[in-house]
This record gives C-alpha cells, sequence and structure tokens, in this order.
C-alpha cells in the first residue's frame, strides 16, 4: 500500500516563517532572504526529500492541505509506474522512489487534479474523490475495467 | 586582468563620461543596459570599455529598462557587483523592479541623469525621475556637476554594499546641463578608486550552492509590515555610514560632500533650496547680491534619501524667508520638495516664511538673474514678516501669472 511515512515529516505544517511565536520587524531577516536547509547543503542534492534538514522558512515545512477540496487518491494495484503523474503534478506533490510511484503528498497537494487527467491506465490508477472520504472506502468505490467503446 | 587605462591628473569629462569612468574603476560583474536620452552615454562608453577589455565583467543588452533593472536584480542577488543607468521614462518602467531591488535588500548602483517625464515628451532635464523614485527605498544621492557625478558613483558603491546598509543607490545628475557638459574633471588612479570602493563581498548570495536561499518571498499581512519597518530603519541607519563614507572620500580626493550642503548660510536672512545644477547657479546669485548686500545663502539637498530632515532643520533655523525650488510638476500640490522642507522647519522655533518655486521643468533655463529675482522677493518677505506673495509660485512660465494660495496675513 502507500508508503505515507515518506510525507509526514515531524516539523511539517507547524512551523510556518520564524515558528510559533512571531518575531518581531528586528528580527525578520533581511531582505526577507530565507535560507531552504539548515546547515550545509552541499550535498542535499544526493539525498531524499525525507533526509534533508529543511529549514522552517523551507515551503517543504508548510502544509497548504487546506486549499483541498477533492483529493486524488492512488491505487497502487493499478499502476503502472509510467511516472506521467509524478512528471505532470505542478506542486511535486507525487511520491516516487526508483521509478516506483509509493503515494500522495497531501500537505503540499492541492487537489487541481491534473496527475488524474494524466494517468493512462484503465481504470485509472489515480482519481479524485471528496476530501472527507477515507482511504478504504475510496479504494472499495474503485471502478472496473471499462472495455472501449466500438467505434 | 583588466588592461590598463591611462589616466591624466585631469580630464575633460562631461557627467556622463565622468559616471562611465567610475563604474569602470569599480570593476563592476555585471552591468545590464538599455539606453535612454540622455543616460545613454554612460552604459555606451561603458560597453565601449568592456569591449576594449577594460572591464573583466558582463555586459549584458536587455530589450527594456524593465528587463535592464531585472536582470541587475538577478545578478546582484547571484552575488555581483552591479550598476546600471537610466532616465525619464526608462527610469518609469523601472520603478516597479526598483521597489524589488530595496525590498531584496540588493546594493546596485543606478546612474540617473534626471530628465522631465512625458507628456508632452522632451528629453531635457527636470527633477520629476528623481521624485518618482523618492518612495522606492533606494538611496538617493544628487551630484551638482560632474566632478561630484564621479566623485558620487565612488561613494555611492560604498556606501550600499557596507553590510549595515545594504541597499541600492541612485547616483543623480542633471540631463544636459550635467551629463552634456564638458567640464575639467580630478578622476583618482584606478588602484585608488578600487581599494577605496573595495572588493564586493556578497551576503547570502544565489550563487552559494551550500546554503540556499529564497529571494523575494510572499509575505502577506503576516510579514509585509515588519520587513517594510526594519527597510526604513535600514535607510535612516545608512546616514552615519554614508556621512563615514564621504570623510573617508575626503581623506582621499580632498573633497569633502555633506548630506546637506550650506553656503554662505552662517548668517543668511534669504536662502535658496535646491537640487541639481540649480544649486550652482544659486550660488553664484548670492554671491553677486551680497556685494549689494543682501545677505542671501543657498542649501542644496546632496543626499534626497534617506532625507536629511534634522541637517535641513539645522542649516535653515537662522532664517527669514526661504524658497524651496521644485524642478518637477507638483501635480496638484505643494511641490513634494516644498512639502518636506517644510516639515522639517515646522518644528523648529523660530519657523521662517518658506515659499514655493515650480521652475525649470522640461529643461527650461534656470538663469542666475531668475535666481536673484527670487532672492529679492525673499528678502521682500523677510522685510515685510509675512509672505508678500502666492506661496506657490510658477517660475520662469511664458503668460499670465501662475501661482496659488496667499498667506491671511498677506
Amino acid at each position: 500500500m502507500q508508503d505515507l511515512h515518506l510525507c509526514a515529516a515531524e516539523k511539517r505544517g507547524i512551523h510556518q516563517l520564524g515558528g510559533d511565536e512571531r518575531v518581531g520587524w528586528d528580527e525578520v531577516t533581511q531582505g526577507i532572504i530565507l535560507t531552504s536547509f539548515e546547515g550545509d547543503a552541499s550535498e542535499i542534492v544526493h539525498q531524499k526529500a525525507e533526509q534533508r534538514h529543511y529549514s522552517d522558512f523551507n515551503s517543504y515545512t508548510a502544509s497548504v492541505a487546506s486549499w483541498r477540496v477533492e483529493k486524488p487518491v492512488f491505487n497502487i494495484d493499478v499502476c503502472i509506474d509510467c511516472q506521467n503523474c509524478w512528471v505532470w503534478c505542478p506542486d511535486t506533490s507525487i511520491i516516487s522512489r526508483d521509478k516506483q510511484m509509493l503515494g500522495i503528498d497531501y500537505d503540499h497537494c492541492k487537489g487541481c487534479g491534473v496527475c488524474v487527467e494524466v494517468c493512462p491506465t484503465n481504470p485509472k490508477s489515480l482519481l479524485m474523490f471528496n476530501e472527507q472520504s477515507g482511504l478504504d472506502e475510496a479504494l472499495a468505490a474503485w471502478p472496473e475495467k471499462k472495455k472501449k467503446e466500438e467505434k | 586582468m583588466a588592461e590598463k587605462f591611462d589616466l591624466n591628473d585631469r580630464e575633460v569629462w562631461d557627467g556622463n563620461y565622468a559616471a562611465s569612468q567610475a563604474l569602470r574603476q569599480a570593476q563592476i560583474d555585471v552591468v545590464a543596459a538599455y539606453p535612454i536620452t540622455p543616460s545613454t552615454p554612460i552604459v555606451e562608453n561603458y560597453g565601449a570599455y568592456v569591449a576594449n577589455g577594460y572591464v573583466d565583467g558582463e555586459y549584458v543588452m536587455v530589450e527594456s529598462e524593465h528587463a535592464a533593472m531585472s536582470g541587475c536584480v538577478g545578478a546582484s542577488a547571484a552575488g555581483g557587483r552591479v550598476a546600471t543607468a537610466t532616465s525619464s521614462q526608462g527610469f518609469a518602467l523601472m520603478v516597479e523592479v526598483l521597489y524589488q531591488a530595496s525590498g531584496m535588500r540588493l546594493p546596485i548602483v543606478l546612474n540617473v541623469v534626471n530628465r522631465a517625464l512625458a507628456s508632452p515628451l522632451n528629453v531635457r532635464g527636470d527633477h520629476g525621475d528623481m521624485y518618482l523614485g523618492r518612495d522606492s527605498g533606494w538611496i538617493q544621492i544628487d551630484a551638482f556637476n560632474a566632478q561630484e557625478a564621479y566623485d558620487l558613483v565612488l561613494c555611492a558603491f560604498k556606501i550600499g554594499e557596507d553590510h549595515s546598509v545594504r541597499l541600492p543607490v541612485m547616483v543623480h545628475q542633471d540631463g544636459f546641463i550635467t551629463s552634456h557638459t564638458a567640464q575639467n574633471i580630478y578622476p583618482l588612479t584606478d588602484e585608488a578608486a578600487y581599494n577605496f570602493i573595495g572588493d564586493f563581498q556578497p551576503v547570502d548570495d544565489l550563487l552559494d550552492f551550500s546554503r540556499p536561499v529564497t529571494y523575494g518571498a510572499q509575505t502577506e499581512e503576516d510579514w509585509h509590515f515588519e520587513h517594510k519597518a526594519k527597510q526604513h530603519k535600514a535607510l535612516m541607519d545608512s546616514r552615519p555610514v554614508i556621512d563615514e563614507v564621504f570623510a573617508e572620500f575626503e581623506k582621499l580626493s580632498g573633497r569633502k560632500y555633506n548630506r546637506v550642503e550650506t553656503y554662505m548660510m552662517e548668517d543668511a536672512d534669504v536662502v535658496i533650496v535646491g537640487l541639481g545644477s540649480t544649486v550652482e547657479t544659486a550660488i553664484v546669485a548670492a554671491e553677486e547680491l551680497r556685494e549689494e548686500g543682501v545677505k542671501a545663502g543657498v542649501v542644496g539637498i546632496r543626499v534626497f534619501r534617506p532625507f536629511p530632515f534634522d541637517q535641513v532643520r539645522e542649516a535653515l533655523k537662522g532664517a527669514k524667508a526661504i524658497a524651496v525650488l521644485d524642478r518637477s510638476s507638483p501635480g496638484g500640490a505643494m511641490g513634494a520638495f516644498f512639502n518636506e522642507v517644510s516639515a522639517a522647519l515646522y518644528s523648529t522655533d523660530t519657523r521662517p516664511l518658506v515659499t514655493n518655486y515650480i521652475y525649470g521643468l522640461g529643461g527650461r533655463d534656470f538663469s542666475i538673474d531668475e535666481a536673484k529675482r527670487i532672492f529679492k522677493e525673499q528678502q521682500a518677505n523677510a522685510d515685510a514678516g509675512h509672505i508678500t506673495t502666492d506661496i506657490q509660485q510658477f517660475s520662469g512660465l511664458r503668460g499670465p501669472h501662475l501661482g496659488y494660495f496667499q498667506t491671511q496675513r498677506g
């Protein structure tokens, strides 16, 4: 099933700019120039998202989940790992490791539905569901394979 | 290493050439330029220095002034020493990006050769564009002649790049009057000029891959106010740094600059407060009137932003009647410069009489005779103890008198 722990960084969504206690004007960074990572980031490109030391100022630590009305649900049993959704997602919210689709980063997905639109499988391995519906409920409601219409 | 440029101790340069030589000596990393009259020769000359090997940096040709300043912002954020030049409409097109530069605290140097804003279209000098930039968060320094244009561009790099300041700096000179009039200039040697400015020490540069940073973040109501307060404080706190840089430049060159320049102000009763080359015209007029017994003085604002509120108040406290000269269309109000000088004087005990002259728009000549006439009107005000004319007057305008607002006592 989906490896959801990948997208559940401990601090994610809790800390906004400057943390819980709002800092005063004398403490904001000069020019609102924000550091993305804690410490030296020379090797960051070789690290996977969950290994990186994101700073509180990195947008990765902020959640935009509340923007969503509908959410995409991923069905690993139908997926062919074509990576189309990963390529097209405008918010890099599709989590893929070694060309294997693993799930959706629900802290950053805004529910645009592009991944569903570009999914080529039959039935689609990504479908939009109401934000409140549970994962099991959604998977139980997954459609069957449809035959192509005769022309 | 760049080719050596042979300089004499004394050169005959116009303001544009002087400014471009200062840029060359600063050995800038990136100049992004789009030519506009009358500042064109600055980047044109600079382009020749690049082509002939006198500069090691990059020269970026762009498709508009908006793109020129955008290129400067990008190059400065990347960690380079950056400069460009503009005027009038080009300046207006840059304005949007000027706020980006100051908000991101990028020490870009912008040569502004002041010119009227259209319409009607006009390539000649007035201060419409200078005033357009006054709330953009840039330090604004005003050169009254070509020598000063050279000196102050060198100072501008040192001021803006100071780590406690880190703000972009504009150096103004009057279109054509200063920019195209050749004068004797005493340049520094390349070594002296470069050592004065020093190597560029970037902070939080984008090309430091070991410490990635975000520039131009969105803040909304959560942080915008706090950030603007910090930016304002940085501008206000740049005042002592500007003074230090001017003092250091005096040691090097013998030429002394102040944030507010005063001439014959020790005992002056009647004063002209102005900007740009007008200051020099007013000085000649004041000297001639001194021989006639008129106690005339002149105050020139060298640093327009941060506005030297306390120094203006100090310089003018003994005066009886003051004419504040605005070389910009007032746009349905008293001149902006008049408002600022008046505000500085309002909290003084003596509170001298202040009138506003709108003059010289679109390059209309400001003559010594006109300056003398203004001094004499101020003498009449001083003698009467109240303002005898309209508080705002258009000076040097053809046709019937145009003026607004008389005092109740008048």
